[in-house]
């Protein structure tokens, strides 16, 4: 029988533009208030890339202080997975502007769009390969820069998004630790409620933007809104169930990070404490698929995890997609 | 039913229940934001065991199109 290997964590960053948009920065722009945002989003502040900046260099970083964390160099990356919803290019890929840039000269490389459930999606794919053998090392970075696809003058959308790259490299570790399991699904019949036109703009995606842009952000957000606290409750029990585990059995959730109101939704249906749901929103309010990496690298970093802490991570929006995994802290 | 409705929205709204009447509107009497209406229909669809869709909810503003719409729905 083929060895199998237990995939897990291996080397975390992140980047974050230096710029910041305050709430009161927006207050200037549309007709919307502190008090208002704050309420209805948990968000006072947002990171933005200048315009003349690719958001893949916000990648590039996050990519360099991964494999600095885990030891490792460039080189010895077998597969590059960038997750976003806001690339660059559609040719060439995030994934191969950012391994040209960190020299990563052995690695495969592609993106994964499944919007905010992207980082659990390539989570995922990177399990399949490590588990197997196949692949060793796997560097899944989530890299958007919303702020590109925004409409600022639109207040009920130009407030909720942010620019940002988180990364974290995935190898073999010990046994018992690492992805316990993952779970992802979508409902494409729902897609049509949060919309980013590309190639193609319908008269439906006309019709619901007042800009002149018509390749910005739409999203119905009482849908949206609706959809994601109960499907953020079906697939964090979901994988308790998949693992056999119990909402005892959690050190915390990394949820995507997308409304508090969300959060503390979903925190009650699961029964949950909220102070169990890590939110760091208020400052970097929603960036897609990078939201659970940034949000892993700084609850590493601020020492929240202790080895052998189970995790639960759990993303979901565009598509629309959901995901969820738990992970046995190995480092 | 309108006893249940009225505990909910006490619950959801964080309001007294003896501020609730079939005439007030959720959000000039009741302080309700659209988000509040979206968690306060999430919690009535549980409750009652139904769906409101988005085009109905849309239409309710007062305790009483709420009352009026599980009472035709349920």
């Amino acid at each position: 029988m083929n060895r199998t290997y237990n995939c897990g964590i291996l080397g975390l960053g992140s980047c974050l533009p230096e710029k910041v948009i305050t709430n009161s920065d927006l207050e200037k722009m549309v007709d919307t208030s502190d008090e208002w945002i704050t309420k209805r989003t948990g968000i006072s502040e947002r990171r933005i890339l200048d315009e003349d900046i690719p958001t893949h260099k916000l990648g590039v970083e996050a990519a360099k202080k991964a494999l600095a964390d885990a030891g490792l160099k460039a080189e010895d990356l077998d597969l590059i997975i960038v997750t976003t919803e806001t690339p660059d290019y559609l040719s060439p890929s995030m994934s191969c502007l950012i391994q040209s840039e960190i020299g990563a000269t052995k690695a495969a490389a592609f993106d994964l769009n499944a919007a905010c459930s992207g980082f659990i999606y390539g989570m995922s794919v990177a399990n399949q390969f490590i588990k197997s053998g196949f692949y060793k090392y796997v560097l899944i970075i989530g890299c958007e820069g919303l702020s590109k696809v925004t409409d600022w003058k639109d207040r009920n959308t130009c407030v909720l998004f942010g620019d940002g790259a988180g990364a974290v490299l995935f190898g073999p570790v010990e046994e018992d630790y690492g992805i316990i399991t993952t779970y992802t699904g979508a409902a494409g019949e729902l897609g049509k409620n949060i919309t980013i036109p590309c190639c193609f703009i319908g008269p439906q995606d006309i019709e619901v933007r007042t800009g002149e842009n018509k390749r910005t952000l739409w999203m119905d957000g009482g849908e949206v809104f609706k959809f994601a606290v109960k499907i953020m409750e079906h697939a964090a029990k979901k994988v308790l169930e998949d693992s056999g585990l119990t909402m005892d059995d959690i050190k915390m959730i990394v949820p995507h990070q997308a409304n508090i109101r969300i959060l503390e939704g979903a925190a009650k249906r699961l029964n949950i404490p909220n102070d169990k749901v890590f939110s760091n929103l208020y400052k970097y309010g929603n960036i897609s698929s990078a939201s659970i990496p940034v949000g892993l690298d700084e609850a590493y970093r601020e020492k929240i995890f202790s080895k052998g802490d189970s995790i639960i991570l759990v993303g979901f929006g565009g598509g629309l997609t959901w995901g969820s995994a738990i992970i046995k802290w190995n480092k | 039913m309108f006893e249940k409705v009225k505990k909910i929205i006490a619950e959801q709204l964080g309001v007294e229940e003896d501020e609730i009447a079939m005439e007030s509107s959720f959000i000039d009497d009741l302080g309700a934001d659209s988000l509040d209406i979206v968690e306060l229909i999430m919690a009535l669809e549980e409750e009652f065991d139904l769906e409101i869709p988005d085009s109905e909810a849309e239409k309710i503003s007062t305790v009483g199109d709420v009352v009026e719409y599980i009472k035709n729905n349920s």
